[in-house]
């Protein structure tokens, strides 16, 4: 990589930088400061933009370099994460979206609390909102800093740290000063500029091909050196019975944590009505599924065209893969078309990570002000405008964040982004729809439901060979393994519906039925719905 | 950008569901296409002063109409979320503990597993397109109804309370 791309590639994302900024100033030059205004953008986004937005939010750059990187790597393994990550849109669309706009105002706990008692199912769903928005926050800035290393040259611990900084100061940035208007304009030029490089590469694959797709998938398999079975599950997962249940409880996690995300669920009140946000969803949907697929074409183009052994050679965990293939697209390296190409895939590739962690920091900040501040500030406390809250949270998130940023770097950003999908579908998914559901749900068991599947969740990861136990975890001296899974879901998703059922029922309390009509017909027609 | 600054009327009114559901709903008459039993209209309930805004949630949500537009929604979301988790788990599934059978070719380099995986996106894609078609067609215009209606009892009764 010559000094060419890298100075192309920083002046490109500088570019983007400049536009977004501007952008920021831009859309909040008649700003309100309302919480409607920052936490929804007004609730005046249509269908197809919150679509972008959405897609845009979702598709990060683990998903844009690590997912291709698989499967030029480990080949159709890595395809099963896409699969898992476009399938859960399925539960959001039937089981979530709609609802959750017609019942909540901000957050996730809305929802909840509109038929509970309202404080300690706050304080419950805005903690494990939190934990999962920065999980997920830390996998972005560990793969920020990361990329740059990569795709700069920089590898100097110096540049990650300062990229990490950066980043979150960026974010911060966009989010106390634009709220969700500017967010959501950041997601969308996010999403555009994403579709549009992956498009073209994707054209640039089967053209060398003359498209045939058989004749790809081919020298892809000829070129891995594991002839057809590069074609067939089992290179990365296949192992012992560990690993296969491990990645059982991957694709759990992946495709029940979609609709419990918090950045994800507060898009949905960005639009005037249940029946936007339902084709926001649909747009989104044709979106993130089109993206996957060509995600399919350029991990094994990248394995045909660049080859295993080029990429590992870059990076081990494959992330190089797509700008190398970009490169080699364009014309090779030293051609000019390689350097734009390629310096347009890095760029891209920072737009992601900017897009996806100002959303992250927006649901969070909400969280923080909306539900957990709203609950904990003592009676005697002097009142603020909650959206000050909210701007003051996003700042201390962001100064969180890139502290675990820069202490979790070497923690590897997949299995980051699987323990907050995992987080989300064992501590918001049962609540969520427990609530929505179920008509003898209880405040007890909305309580017990979140810490029941957060709790476990975190423990057994605790547990985990992350963290101890083997050579490459976290604390390789210390043994506290005694759970042989990486990814807690398969435990801990059963046990966060178990323990909202057990709390449930073991209420002294009765359900309380004229709340529980309040939500039904809330969440089906839209009455009173803001 | 600009368009969001406030709120724009005609941007507004495409997607203001009452206009838009009308517009579109009138047509289409199968099924819903029949105006769906209406709740009681709210004239008759305003002298009942007492009556708090609780009851009549209760009272929508006991009447025929809300009763039909949530068993279609669970008639549609029910067998077809059971489906795709099992079509889901059965994939994931048969993709760690039977690596063997997903080898199997079916057209040149193209095998099982390709053509499960793409399945996937295949099936994903018809479900999205006939849930959106069914909520347009069998739910939009009488969840509206019932909106409408809700929200005249509840405005009523919160200004008899005034």
């Amino acid at each position: 990589m010559t000094g060419n791309h890298q100075t192309l590639a920083l002046l490109l994302f500088s570019v983007f930088v400049a536009i977004t900024l501007g952008m920021t100033t831009w859309v909040s030059r008649h700003r309100h400061g309302s919480a409607e205004e920052f936490y929804a953008g007004g609730r005046l986004f249509s269908p197809m933009e919150n679509g972008f937005a959405i897609a845009g939010d979702y598709m990060s750059a683990a998903s844009f370099l690590g997912i291709s990187g698989l499967i030029a790597l480990f080949g159709y393994d890595g395809l099963l994460y896409s699969v898992g990550f476009l399938v859960a849109w399925l539960v959001v669309l039937f089981l979530v979206a709609e609802l959750v706009r017609n019942c909540g105002r901000f957050t996730l706990a809305d929802v909840v609390a509109s038929r509970m008692r309202e404080r300690p199912v706050r304080i419950a769903a805005g903690t494990s909102s939190v934990t999962v928005s920065v999980l997920y926050l830390v996998a972005q800035m560990v793969g920020a800093g990361s990329l740059v290393a990569l795709l700069l040259g920089g590898t100097s611990e110096a540049a990650r740290t300062w990229t990490v900084i950066g980043v979150g100061a960026l974010m911060v940035v966009y989010v106390s000063f634009g709220g969700m208007r500017a967010t959501t304009w950041i997601q969308i030029v996010k999403a555009v500029l994403l579709m549009g490089g992956a498009i073209a590469l994707t054209v640039l694959v089967l053209m060398r091909f003359h498209g045939d797709f058989n004749q790809l998938l081919r020298t892809a398999a000829e070129r891995s050196g594991h002839g057809n079975a590069f074609l067939a599950p089992g290179l990365k997962y296949g192992g012992d019975w560990t690993a296969r249940l491990d990645f059982m409880s991957l694709g759990l996690a992946l495709v029940l944590g979609t609709a419990g995300l918090p950045h994800i669920l507060s898009r949905f009140y960005t639009v005037p009505t249940a029946r936007a946000a339902r084709r926001s969803v649909v747009w989104s949907i044709g979106l993130i599924g089109g993206f996957y697929l060509m995600t399919i074409v350029l991990g094994f183009g990248a394995a045909a065209i660049i080859g295993p052994d080029a990429v590992r050679g870059s990076n081990a965990a494959g992330n190089t893969a797509v700008p190398l293939l970009a490169l080699d697209l364009g014309g090779g390296a030293g051609s000019t078309g390689g350097t734009v190409l390629f310096a347009v895939v890095a760029a891209i590739a920072f737009a992601t990570i900017l897009a996806v962690v100002a959303g992250i920091t927006l649901a969070s900040s909400a969280s923080v002000a909306h539900d957990l501040y709203a609950s904990l500030r003592g009676r005697h406390a002097k009142p603020r405008s909650e959206v000050a809250v909210a701007r003051t949270a996003a700042v201390g998130i962001g100064v969180v964040a890139i502290a675990l940023g820069l202490l979790a770097r070497d923690l590897n950003v997949a299995f980051l982004v699987g323990l907050a999908f995992a987080v989300a579908a064992s501590a918001n998914l049962p609540v969520l729809l427990y609530s929505l559901f179920w008509r003898n749900f209880t405040t007890r068991g909305a309580v017990w439901s979140v810490y029941g599947g957060l709790v476990p969740a975190l423990v057994l990861v605790v547990l985990s060979p992350v963290v101890s136990g083997s050579p490459a975890s976290l604390f390789p001296g210390v043994d506290l393994q005694y759970f042989p899974l990486e990814n807690p879901g398969l435990v801990s998703i059963p046990l966060g519906f178990l323990a909202g059922w057990l709390g449930t029922v073991t209420s002294p309390q009765p359900p309380d039925q004229a709340r529980h009509a309040e939500t039904e017909v809330r969440a089906l027609t839209g009455a009173g719905a803001v | 950008m600009e368009k969001h600054d406030g709120p724009d009327p005609a941007r507004v009114r495409i997607d203001d569901p009452w206009y838009d559901a009308l517009a579109s709903g009138w047509g289409e008459l199968d099924g819903t296409g029949a105006p769906a039993p209406v709740v009681p209209p709210a004239r008759g309930r305003q002298e009942d002063r007492g009556t708090r805004a609780a009851d009549i949630y209760l009272e929508v949500q006991r009447s025929a109409a809300f009763q039909e537009v949530r068993s279609r929604y669970r008639r549609f979301v029910i067998p077809a979320a059971a489906v795709f988790l099992t079509w889901y788990v059965a994939y994931v599934v048969t993709a760690t503990t039977a690596p063997a059978f997903m080898a199997r070719p079916v057209a040149g380099a193209v095998n099982v597993a390709m053509v499960a995986g793409l399945g996937q996106f295949l099936t994903t894609f018809l479900l999205t397109w006939a849930y959106a078609r069914h909520a347009r067609l069998r739910r939009d215009r009488a969840a509206l109804d019932l909106r409408w209606d809700t929200q005249e009892l509840t405005r009523a009764v919160a200004g008899g309370e005034r």
